[in-house]
């Protein structure tokens, strides 16, 4: 293929590395050694001479073609944009309604709902632990009236919906299916993702309810029905994007996330399914950080080694079950509150990564997300953001451009072989639910979380603004509060809704989930009567709790 | 001779907010310069941190929200530590909170707020400056 004699380039490389070395006393470099987030040294110059130990055909190959390292689709954005999804969602299910039909306005592709912490941890908003966080970070739902009202005028048959939802993700995604059947939309129809990561939860994110084995149960249940009933739908989204927030590395991001991806298939063969049944609907989440060339190699190297895993390990034989179709939000924990515009840029930065490392779909952070919740005219500009990458840079006019650099090579090479190491690390421990009883993927990624704050105070690590530009500046923005009376309304609602349903049937339908929980049975088909008689998302949580318990976390700090 | 007795701090997370990463690099910060910290792990209302802070006999509590829920969480903690007859700890909070509100965190007690971006060694500081030797 190459123009060259290997030998030939070998020695003229070395010529000129040595003519380098010697001007190196006039004229040094800024570092004695560059190094990028996952500890991979970063060399002055790359050559064809990188590439020769990666076999193109077996290891890079063809868009929409095995391992897939240059993108899941023959065409990729030539053919349609990746999905402007942005994630959204504060206060009562009124307010959330009106958000969407507002960014679905501005040109917005897709849905994405963000719920309040206790609907992801499955209280009411009636109950004493919710008291202060009613509609905080996402919008509250206790039952399915206000997922009535929070797809009010949205028509299920033609948006896909993404819901960040984790423990209780079977609960809202059957209060999901029963607006769609009151829309009058078959359930084969629907397309769109529940989160329904719950492994990341114990180690990163922290809404789980259940313990490990229980809640393996429900994500497999989901994986199930679901390929019966929604065979459009995503049956979970395995993400990396909390694990790097919580502070871990690239390398670390994709070897923890593909390592939950391995203890879901398993968990899913165990339980009876082919993996060529579920395989096509797992999804995944990345985040895009700072460092730019990494991350674009980081998507690369998860989609070639997912696809290995999925034929060689589990022996899938579609091509679909082999594809990470992956969703990417820019890096949160990389906004700073100072100088707040300055976080439009890196968030620019951050997308355009993300679409050269071919994302299916994108949410681009609001400049003013380290200090409030975004404001309309925030996520305007994020939202613009995307689209001026996909109409106005023409970078998604071919496939993969930065396919055949050789330091993108090289680099997606060692992110594969380094998140190797580690997943073979965690299978000697048993698997991913292993480590994370013995608090080893925590540790980690406490570890490097650490090290990055010490880099960034012993000012190795420049943060504009933060520890280097600063200005004297008072930290202002036009502030979204959400209505402290959200709550009240809440229990309003609660109370109205006990009134008016059956009681007798919603315990009947609550009955039969807790003997289904007791026993084998798939779950779903329960959790969805139990819905559509009205019976709240607190009492379905009850009563699992009641069967499965209560996740109890090992708190560890420090070495 | 005797031992100085080492600041004890107590880091804690009220609330349902799972956001744990700041707390736990201040906490290891708080411990490599010579502090003694416990922390309470994510989840906690403020009625268990208040019974932590006094079973622990602590000089300092660390209070960290993501979630904006910092206005009913923090003022709860500062109103039942009055309640048990302990205001003489040092309470400190940190997360994301918007200027607007710091004003009324203090009026309640807490004696700084420390958002995003801070350094670990202000915090360091802060607390050795102001934390009052106890016994």
């Amino acid at each position: 293929m190459a123009h060259f004699d290997p030998s030939e380039l070998r020695d003229a490389y070395n010529t000129w590395g040595k003519s380098v070395e010697k001007s190196l006393n006039k004229a040094p470099e800024r570092k004695t050694e560059f190094v990028n987030t996952s500890g991979i040294p970063i060399k002055r110059l790359y050559t064809p001479l990188d590439l020769e130990e990666i076999p193109y055909l077996e290891e890079i190959g063809f868009p929409g073609n095995y391992p897939f390292t240059r993108g899941i689709q023959p065409t990729m954005y030539r053919g349609r944009f990746w999905t402007m999804r942005q994630y959204a969602g504060f206060g009562t299910a009124e307010e959330s309604n009106k958000r969407y039909h507002y960014l679905l306005q501005q040109g917005q592709t897709g849905l994405s709902v963000a719920f309040d912490l206790p609907t992801q941890i499955g209280y009411d908003s009636d109950h004493e632990m919710a008291i202060g966080e009613v509609g905080k970070v996402g919008v509250a739902i206790d039952s399915l009236k206000d997922m009535e009202i929070l797809f009010d005028g949205i028509p299920l048959g033609q948006v896909s919906t993404s819901m960040t939802i984790n423990a209780p993700a079977a609960i809202l995604l059957a209060m999901y299916m029963a607006v769609a059947e009151k829309q009058g939309v078959p359930l084969s129809e629907l397309r769109g993702t529940i989160q329904n990561d719950i492994l990341k939860e114990y180690t990163s994110r922290g809404t789980y309810i259940f313990p490990p084995e229980p809640s393996m149960r429900i994500v497999t249940d989901i994986f199930a029905y679901c390929s019966k009933n929604l065979p459009q739908w995503n049956t979970i989204s395995i993400s990396g994007y909390h694990i790097r927030e919580a502070g871990s590395t690239a390398v670390q991001e994709v070897a923890f996330t593909l390592a939950n991806g391995i203890a879901y298939v398993e968990a899913a063969i165990k339980a009876g399914l082919d993996v060529d049944e579920f395989g096509p609907r797992l999804s995944f989440f990345f985040n895009s950080h700072l460092d730019f060339f990494e991350e674009i190699a980081k998507f690369r190297a998860a989609r070639r080694l997912w696809a290995k895993i999925m034929k060689e390990r589990f022996g899938a034989k579609n091509p679909r079950s082999m594809m990470v179709r992956f969703h990417t939000q820019t890096a949160g924990c990389t906004l700073t509150a100072q100088q707040p515009q300055n976080n439009i840029i890196r968030v620019a930065f951050q997308a355009l990564a993300a679409v050269l490392g071919g994302t299916q779909s994108l949410h681009t952070n609001s400049m003013d997300e380290a200090l409030c919740l975004p404001s309309e005219e925030a996520v305007q500009i994020a939202l613009r953001t995307q689209q001026l990458i996909a109409y106005e840079t023409n970078v998604s006019d071919t496939v993969d451009p930065l396919g055949g650099s050789y330091y993108i090579e090289s680099l997606t090479d060692e992110i594969t072989k380094r998140a190797e190491e580690y997943i073979k690390k965690i299978d000697e421990m048993g698997g991913a639910v292993k480590a994370i009883e013995k608090g080893f993927i925590q540790r980690e990624i406490q570890d490097s979380a650490y090290r990055y704050q010490k880099e960034i105070e012993e000012g190795q690590r420049v943060v504009v603004g933060v520890n280097k530009f600063k200005v004297a500046e008072s930290i202002k923005s036009k502030i979204l509060r959400v209505d402290p009376r959200v709550r009240e309304v809440q229990i309003q609602k609660l109370k109205e809704i006990r009134k008016e349903r059956n009681n007798a049937q919603v315990n009947w339908a609550l009955d039969r989930l807790k003997n289904a929980a007791e026993g084998k049975e798939n779950l779903m088909p329960f959790i969805f009567e139990a819905v559509k008689a009205y019976a709240t998302l607190g009492e379905i949580c009850d009563v699992l709790r009641s069967v499965f318990g209560e996740y109890q976390p090992a708190v560890t700090i420090g070495r | 001779m005797e031992e100085k007795r080492k600041i004890r701090v107590l880091a804690a997370k009220p609330g349902l907010d799972g956001h744990d990463r700041g707390i736990k690099v201040v906490a290891t910060a708080l411990m490599e310069a010579g502090m003694e910290v416990i922390y309470t792990g994510i989840r906690q209302t403020p009625e268990q941190i208040v019974e932590a802070a006094i079973q622990e006999d602590v000089d300092v509590i660390g209070l960290s929200i993501l979630s904006g829920a910092h206005d009913y969480h923090f003022p709860k903690v500062m109103e039942l530590l009055k309640e048990r007859g302990v205001p003489d700890i040092l309470v400190i909070g940190g997360g994301i909170i918007p200027e607007e509100d710091i004003p009324a965190l203090k009026a309640c007690g807490i004696k700084e707020i420390f958002g995003p971006g801070t350094s670990t060694k202000d915090i360091v500081k802060f607390i050795q400056e102001n934390v009052k030797p106890k016994g």
